[in-house]
């Protein structure tokens, strides 16, 4: 079950920044990956809170206060319910980055004083596990619990294609192994990770698992009880939703051991001046005030991508998958990382343009009006196990059509051509 | 339908992506300094020499990037030998301010030569860290000298 041509074409009135142009063109916009753009109902939901509801939440007597509350704790369970969650393992972050920074920083407190026991324990002569193919974001904080607790940082390496395999995974992990890292889907390849086969791998070390599900949870069905991760995260912004909202999900028995990161008002039960007394999760990691009004936007996103059915926008990306890296390898000079075609992915392709470097050609895409992110997609690592610095990469979302897809193919079809490097 | 990039990829500019004139790190040298553009990751290694009377009698460079960032650095390559340090601080100033003008400037001939061929990047914010890029990295050589 896919979306039909009519149905892509409703959506897409939904989408006022659609009707734009660029550069005298109607807007393509396959940088969905970066940020997505939002539908009027995550708008109008986000304005109305702020017009009827807007008031601090968890305090307060009025009126407001507990209709904001009331809105806020809803969103949980909304978005608790579209990842396979209890609400009370949905705690706000300000994006993916900082839901995992939570976790490393988190796990390093547990450890400063020596006193951190059982699968929390982290020391020198551990490891921690990760992969070439990791999002910055889910890298560098666990460089930094390494370098804090004495742990070695270990990873799977990448082919030339940037993609890993379990049995590249099971090979790294050791009985040190502490806590395993990485992404549901790769931001850079689209790779789908085994991620049912890497818990289980895990759970025979005694490994805690941390999942970046970034660019899983906005396209795909995902169930975080049924994968069994004891952590993940991932941001507002991707899925349909407001900038400045991520989500960190805990495993109701890892969060219940895990100590905050941040401290200080709205995550204490008893303050004295010596000490303090921690509030359970999820308030036990949301020290200060929310973001509340993108809490509701956030949930309306979720019931909007409900509204439409996420085996449906699975199916839709993947056709669009299919045709864009087809597409794509049949120009000339062109070399697609990730999984070949045929191969299920998400609904992204990387590619790298022979001889001509990746500015270049977006700023060639975007004087016909494509908008696509060029750069390292803040994997370093991986574009340096490619032998570039650089790739153009195109997203595709619930909005967008095949004829997009072809306006993109046409234009990569002149880029060498254009830089006078075609053969 | 007239090229509307025409102003970003002027033909000099396309030229000098290809010829990368001074590309190459010259042996003996009295500074060098690496930069590079951490949001697209281009990467500049840039050596100069100078003799007693400051000035510059060499300058090599290897790098990676876009065709911007590497026709920058040809063109810097042809401009910088046979200057003073102080001279060629001075049209460093120049550049910058060329690519600061958001599409106003033009730039003098007399003194940027062929880098005025730049002066269209100004109109795109996003590439004049591109074009900057090469001529950083040489006002940190020089910056070392003083």
């Amino acid at each position: 079950m896919t979306l039909t041509e009519g149905r892509v074409a409703q959506l897409r009135q939904d989408f006022p920044i659609l009707q734009t142009e660029v550069h005298g063109h109607p807007l393509v916009y396959l940088d969905s990956g970066a940020t997505a753009q939002r539908p009027a109902p995550v708008l109008d939901a986000e304005r109305d809170f702020l017009e009827q509801h807007n008031s601090a939440v968890h305090r307060g007597a009025h009126t407001l206060a507990g209709l904001s509350t009331l809105d806020f704790e809803d969103a949980r369970e909304t978005v608790a319910r579209f990842v396979g969650a209890d609400s009370d393992e949905i705690s706000w972050a300000s994006n993916a980055t900082d839901a995992l920074n939570t976790v490393a920083i988190a796990l390093a407190k547990a450890n400063a004083a020596g006193s951190a026991s059982g699968r929390m324990r982290i020391g020198p002569g551990d490891e921690i596990l990760v992969t070439e193919a990791e999002h910055h974001a889910n890298l560098v904080p666990w460089q930094e619990l390494a370098a804090l607790t004495g742990a070695t940082l270990r990873w799977v390496e990448v082919d030339d294609a940037g993609l890993w395999g379990i049995d590249d995974m099971r090979e790294k992990l050791t009985d040190r192994t502490r806590v395993v890292a990485f992404a549901h889907v790769s931001n850079v390849t689209g790779m789908i990770a085994p991620v049912e086969e890497v818990v289980k791998a895990a759970r025979s070390v005694g490994a805690l698992v941390v999942l970046d599900a970034c660019q899983a949870v906005p396209h795909r069905a995902v169930d975080f009880h049924a994968l069994g991760v004891d952590a993940a995260a991932f941001s507002g912004h991707k899925m349909l939703g407001p900038n400045g909202i991520g989500v960190l999900y805990l495993a109701r028995e890892f969060g219940r051991e895990l100590p905050p990161a941040r401290t200080g008002g709205s995550m204490i039960t008893t303050v004295t001046m010596e000490r303090s007394e921690y509030l359970d999760p999820p308030q036990r990691f949301e020290a200060g005030t929310q973001p509340v009004p993108q809490a509701v936007g956030l949930a309306a996103a979720v019931r909007y991508l409900e509204s439409i059915g996420m085996n449906a926008v699975e199916a839709h990306e993947r056709q669009l998958a299919e045709r864009l890296v087809s597409g794509l390898e049949s120009i000339d000079g062109i070399r697609v990382v990730g999984p070949a075609a045929g191969v299920d992915r998400s609904g992204l392709a990387s590619f790298i343009v022979d001889g001509v470097h990746a500015h270049d050609v977006g700023q060639l895409l975007d004087v016909q009006g494509i908008a696509v992110r060029v750069g390292h997609h803040c994997a370093q690592p991986l574009h340096r196990r490619f032998g570039v610095a650089a790739t153009t990469r195109a997203s595709a979302y619930v909005h967008t059509t095949e004829a997009e897809i072809d306006r993109l193919l046409e234009a990569v079809a002149g880029v060498r051509g254009y830089f006078g490097v075609d053969a | 339908m007239s090229d509307p990039l025409a102003g970003l990829y002027q033909e000099l500019i396309l030229e000098h992506s290809k010829r990368r004139d001074g590309e190459g790190l010259i042996e003996a040298f009295d500074a060098e300094r690496f930069d590079r553009n951490p949001t697209c990751g281009d990467e500049i290694r840039l050596r100069i020499r100078v003799d007693d009377a400051g000035v510059i009698t060499g300058l090599g460079w290897e790098g990676q990037g876009c065709s911007i960032s590497q026709a920058s650095a040809s063109v810097l390559a042809g401009l910088a030998p046979g200057l003073t340090r102080v001279d060629l601080e001075g049209r460093i100033e120049a550049f910058r301010e060329l690519m600061r003008s958001r599409g106003g400037g033009v730039g003098d001939p007399e003194v940027l030569e062929d880098a005025v061929a730049f002066a269209g990047v100004s109109k795109f914010p996003m590439r004049v860290k591109c074009a900057m890029l090469s001529w950083t990295a040489l006002e940190g050589c020089l910056a070392q000298l003083r």
